[in-house]
């Protein structure tokens, strides 16, 4: 387990400039959060979960506000994930869980425990990229790159999607087969925003997988 | 946002139970608008009651031929259900127009129903807000305020808010009921027609559930036929909420149900409006509209929520 102090100490170091002040500061704030018990009526403030992050399972004790990014970011380290607006609006923080694409900033790590959690990290290697991470270098379908890795994990996710029959808002027959259209690709990725405008360059990525795949 | 004790589930009576004894407790599923307004310290819950353990995640057919949907299934998993799709499209079709695939994924039908306003002044804790504050003003209704967005009917002095769900519109427009169940162990059943509340003096209060009260499912009658139809209008072609939405279900003989969303603090329907119908787009909305009291930004939606019905009605 990867030790989940360290990296707060050291951002702390950041503010405080020096460790022992630091320390001071982390110690000070629980003294409060404790002294003020009456805004916690049961249970602690932390709990101990365990995660199965692209396939290795960890064990973390948190603040029970440790959102699911925050987890896999600040605690296990994995920062491929990225936090963009931190509100759900902006999609760079999509991982999946169980199978599923979700925003991570909108989730509790504390409500996780036992899941499947899959990131950027357990999708491909420099060495052995994904179809999906291969097209979008090939696409050029991004610029600065900070969106990339929700872009990819909701395209993979949007893929399976439209493959298990889940309708979108551009699916004009509910009953019929969803056909893999530009238009129902553009819907299903509205969740993920590129500052840069990437967007035809993604859409090219995302329909050259659809096309390898089908 | 502030610190919360947290405690899993695994039976609903008893989660209600524990939500009305200690408090400042509040249920968590989806968690998508709880959090978000959790991070703003527009939410201070200090426990967090995790309800995505009770096994309320099934649609399973009723005695009468409807649906029952569980509290905890996901606007996903509701919207591609083989059953709505078929008989309850007007409901598919809402719910595929609200938020993104990563959030309907994560979104619970409750969850849906009892999610917050996105009025700009409730959302900035530094303007007032009866809503979020009682009796501090409506940050929406000074001078110059931006009200595009809110409501305009149903409204009150204290507050100008909408009801943001897509998917309560359409089962409003299919007559749903909610099912709860209190903390004493009785089992209610509200009509959703009476489940939101008007903001009147109290916009603090905005539904029919008691403390500790839990949503377990919501009903839907038995199909009503016809050709369902969602159609939502917004600033942006996805992933917006609706400047106005219009849910119709129209029968062959040209009679049917309108419900509105977009324009009022809940989903937004009325009898003798649906019975205009067949008079057309103009009649129902002077019914279903009356009496509102627009303000000089969004007064536009009277129109446009008649425009959008006439579209509805000329596509058929």
């Amino acid at each position: 387990m990867a030790p989940p102090i360290e990296f707060e100490i050291r951002r702390r170091t950041l503010f405080a400039g020096s460790a022992a002040i630091a320390i001071g500061a982390a110690t000070g704030q629980r003294a409060a959060a404790q002294s003020s018990a009456a805004l916690a009526p049961s249970g602690a403030e932390d709990s101990t979960i365990t995660l199965t992050v692209n396939g290795e399972e960890q064990e973390l004790t948190i603040d029970n506000r440790t959102t699911l990014l925050d987890a896999l970011r600040e605690n296990l380290k994995l920062t491929g994930t990225k936090k963009g607006c931190d509100h759900g609006q902006c999609g760079a923080c999509t991982c999946t869980v169980n199978g599923q694409r979700v925003n991570s900033c909108l989730s509790l790590a504390v409500m996780h425990d036992g899941d499947e959690i899959q990131t950027i990290e357990g999708v491909g290697t420099p060495d052995n990229l994904d179809p999906m991470q291969a097209a979008f270098v090939a696409n050029d379908g991004f610029q600065c790159g900070y969106c990339t890795p929700g872009q990819i994990m909701s395209a993979r996710s949007v893929l399976e999607e439209i493959r298990a029959g889940i309708p979108s808002h551009v699916t004009d027959d509910l009953t019929a087969q969803i056909e893999m259209t530009d238009s129902e690709i553009r819907e299903r990725m509205s969740g993920n925003i590129c500052r840069c405008g990437a967007y035809a360059n993604i859409l090219a990525a995302i329909t050259n997988v659809a096309e390898e795949q089908a | 946002m502030r610190q919360f004790s947290f405690e899993r589930a695994s039976d609903a009576a008893q989660a209600a139970a524990r939500a009305a004894e200690v408090e400042g407790a509040k249920f968590i599923a989806g968690g998508t608008n709880l959090l978000d307004l959790m991070k703003l310290e527009i939410e201070t819950p200090v426990h967090l009651i995790d309800v995505n353990g009770l096994g309320l995640d099934e649609i399973s057919a009723t005695e009468d031929g409807g649906l029952r949907i569980g509290a905890l299934v996901r606007n996903t998993d509701l919207a591609a259900h083989e059953t709505v799709r078929r008989d309850y499209g007007v409901l598919s079709r809402a719910l595929l127009a609200g938020a993104s695939g990563q959030l309907r994924n994560k979104a619970t039908t409750a969850g849906n129903l009892l999610q917050r306003t996105r009025c700009p002044y409730f959302y900035d804790t530094a303007q007032p807000c009866n809503k979020r504050e009682p009796g501090s003003g409506c940050g929406a209704l000074s001078e110059g305020a931006f009200s595009r967005q809110l409501g305009v009917v149903g409204t009150s002095d204290s507050c100008i808010a909408t009801h943001p769900s897509d998917m309560a519109v359409a089962m409003r427009a299919l007559d749903a009921t909610v099912e709860t169940i209190t903390p004493v162990g009785m089992t209610r059943q509200i009509p959703l027609a009476e489940f939101h509340q008007l903001p009147g003096d109290t916009p603090e209060q905005e539904n029919a559930l008691m403390p500790g009260e839990i949503i377990t499912a919501v009903t839907l009658p038995a199909p009503v036929g016809g050709t369902h139809a969602y159609h939502k209008v917004r600033d942006r072609a996805s992933y917006a909420f609706a400047l106005v939405s219009v849910a119709l279900i129209r029968q062959p003989d040209g009679s049917g149900r309108v419900a509105l969303g977009g324009v009022a603090p809940k989903p937004w329907r009325s009898d003798e409006a649906d019975a205009e119908l067949p008079n057309g787009a103009r009649a129902v909305m002077s019914r279903l509209l009356d009496g509102a009291r627009p303000t000089e930004e969004n007064a536009f939606k009277i129109t446009l929520a008649e425009r959008t019905l006439a579209a509805m009605l000329a596509e058929e």
